[in-house]
């Protein structure tokens, strides 16, 4: 791909955002590209090394919060007619509860997931706390009052705070991989956001 | 590393590659590689965000048949960095605190 394609396509590709970010970006990337070739690389050496356009394209979503995404997005292209207007009222009770019910959907989702990460970490706290309250009764019990019985707490005692460390890390994974997965969401929304606008040009 | 003070000190490195002199771009990346890898997209939001916060002024000037854009670091750019600077003592004598006797482990 040479210099002129990789601009081009980058430019298609990031549609949907606004033009003077689209341009500044593009020609950022343009002057990376030519100083690379004015050291001496070929000009398909120097389209490489400023990596592949899907990446490009991810990083700069990445960046970009979905929010000014959505703003650009539903910003009207030129000034809405009396009879648009009009209609986008009457609409109202349609659109509206249709853009809430999704809304709610996405939030109830993030809440679930959000919801079995506390559980996860509150089940770990709480194997702990078994397993050091259970450690202190089960001596207690040991030497005071039943010996059998003193060990045996004292042995459950230590499954649970085995148990807490196996959750304690179980909950991490999970919390770091809820958050990636939470961010790759992001971007894939911002994909589709950037795809409709390619669609609607 | 935190991604609050990440971009705090990718910013102070910027400043710091145009410190002595007016640089562009690609040569801020050039000079940064030996100590932090960075790609195009990240050193472009942070040249932007250093700009719209006036810690660098940005000059775009022909050089071979082409327009090159300068980024040249301003008064409130070199207190940035006699900030950190400055916070990092602090940081460095936390460092030795939290450290100490560590060798003897």
């Amino acid at each position: 791909m040479n210099k002129q394609e990789f601009i081009a396509s980058l430019k298609l590709r990031l549609v949907g955002l606004p033009q003077n970010e689209i341009d500044a970006r593009a020609e950022f990337y343009g002057e990376m590209i030519d100083d690379r070739i004015e050291e001496g690389a070929s000009e398909e050496e120097a389209v490489l090394a400023v990596g592949s356009l899907d990446d490009v394209v991810r990083e700069i979503l990445s960046q970009i919060p979905l929010g000014s995404l959505v703003k650009e997005k539903i910003k009207p292209k030129r000034g809405l007619r009396g009879w648009e207007i009009l209609l986008l009222a009457l609409g109202s009770p349609l659109w509206l509860s249709l853009l809430l019910g999704g809304f709610s959907v996405v939030l109830g989702i993030f809440a679930c997931a959000v919801s079995v990460l506390v559980s996860l970490w509150a089940t770990g706290a709480s194997l702990a706390a078994c397993g050091v309250g259970g450690a202190l009764a089960g001596i207690i019990l040991f030497f005071f009052r039943n010996g059998v019985a003193g060990a045996g707490l004292f042995g459950a005692a230590l499954v649970c705070a085995g148990l807490s460390i196996f959750m304690f890390y179980a909950s991490n994974v999970a919390t770091k991989g809820t958050f990636s997965l939470v961010k790759k969401c992001i971007v894939g929304v911002k994909c589709l956001i950037l795809k409709g606008g390619r669609d609607d040009a | 590393m935190d991604i609050q003070l990440k971009r705090g000190l990718l910013d102070v490195c910027v400043l710091a590659a145009i410190k002595n002199e007016a640089s562009y771009g690609y040569k801020i990346i050039k000079d940064m590689k030996p100590y932090i890898e960075m790609s195009e997209s990240t050193l472009y939001t942070i040249l932007k965000r250093l700009e719209v916060s006036g810690l660098l002024t940005v000059e775009a000037v022909e050089h071979g048949g082409r327009l090159r854009k300068y980024y040249r670091i301003t008064e409130g750019g070199r207190a940035r960095i006699l900030e950190f600077k400055r916070e990092w003592r602090e940081v460095m004598s936390m460092y030795q605190f939290v450290t100490r006797g560590d060798e003897a482990l």
